[in-house]
């Protein structure tokens, strides 16, 4: 099977995709990544109101994967470790959409995260936030979905996500992040 | 007396932290993926300073970016400088953010809300 590139190619300049990882997610990757963008959001010229509240949203968000592959067993086999990362701007609004595998046992868990957050006002996620900041129990690895809570309070819209099912211990897990201006 | 003097690289801040002079200094970006680490001899200078702090105790947080891992370490150091402050040193916090930056105030307000010390709110202008 010859790999349809142009494909891939086209589909990403449709969505106007400006920088695509998949594969591990290490610490020095994260660096490289932040470093990349920030100096295409420089480019840009950005505000740097903009320019701040995307770079936040796009830290949590690679952290969020990072964490995540700690969670899963070094042993694992390399698909299951890899996760995807894009970030694209179309109308003047960035997207940032993430993928990693997740253990359907944590589906439940995640999925409530997440509902829960999107039903909250702007004012409703601050208290959250904080009693979360002041009372939740932070690991090594993060903060109790304080991430999610950040994410969904700077963004100011609804977390979009979903679980593709791909076999009887794993699913797929999307997130796509807008950030308006 | 102690200090911490730490340059700031691309994913932690700048601290200073003067025992002598009651001057803790937190500057720069902080989104290292695992805060705690970092955070740790600051949090402990902290502890040992709370024994014999000085009269008056300034602090100053100004932070360009930090990331979910590292404001519950940031709320770990003002826990400690909650409690120097109830034992007599008078401390101040200056919570500085940028013209336009609203999230940054608002971090600081959200730990004003939750910290019983007096926080100063700094802009600074380009």
């Amino acid at each position: 099977m010859v790999l349809d590139i142009y494909g891939f190619y086209d589909k990403m300049e449709q969505n106007n995709i400006m920088l695509s990882f998949k594969g591990d997610i290490t610490s020095d990757l994260l660096t490289s990544i932040l470093q990349i963008m920030e100096a295409k959001l420089d480019n840009w010229q950005e505000e740097p109101k903009v320019k701040k509240k995307v770079y936040n949203v796009l830290v949590e968000c690679l952290q969020n994967l990072y964490h995540h592959m700690d969670e899963m067993s070094p042993n694992q086999d390399d698909k299951i470790r890899s996760a995807i990362f894009m970030i694209g701007k179309i109308d003047g609004q960035y997207n940032i959409i993430t993928g990693n595998y997740i253990k359907n046992e944590n589906i439940p868990n995640l999925q409530k995260l997440l509902e829960d957050i999107n039903l909250l006002s702007k004012e409703e996620l601050k208290e959250y936030y904080k009693a979360v900041l002041n009372n939740g129990e932070m690991s090594l690895k993060g903060g109790g979905g304080l991430g999610m809570i950040d994410i969904a309070r700077k963004t100011g819209g609804k977390l979009q996500f979903h679980f593709t099912p791909v076999d009887d211990n794993y699913s797929f897990f999307s997130l796509n992040i807008n950030i308006s201006q | 007396m102690e200090a911490i003097s730490i340059e700031g690289t691309p994913k932690t801040p700048t601290v200073n932290f003067d025992t002598a002079k009651g001057f803790l200094e937190i500057k720069g970006r902080s989104i290292p993926e695992n805060s705690i680490e970092f955070y740790k001899p600051i949090v402990d200078l902290l502890e040992r300073y709370a024994s014999k702090p000085q009269t008056e105790t300034n602090v100053n947080i100004q932070l360009e970016y930090f990331n979910t891992s590292s404001s519950k370490c940031i709320l770990d150091v003002f826990k400690k400088l909650e409690g120097i402050n109830k034992g007599g040193s008078k401390v101040v916090i200056n919570w500085y953010y940028e013209e336009d930056d609203e999230d940054m105030l608002e971090a600081g307000e959200d730990y004003q809300a939750i910290i019983n010390v007096p926080f100063k709110m700094v802009q600074v202008v380009d």
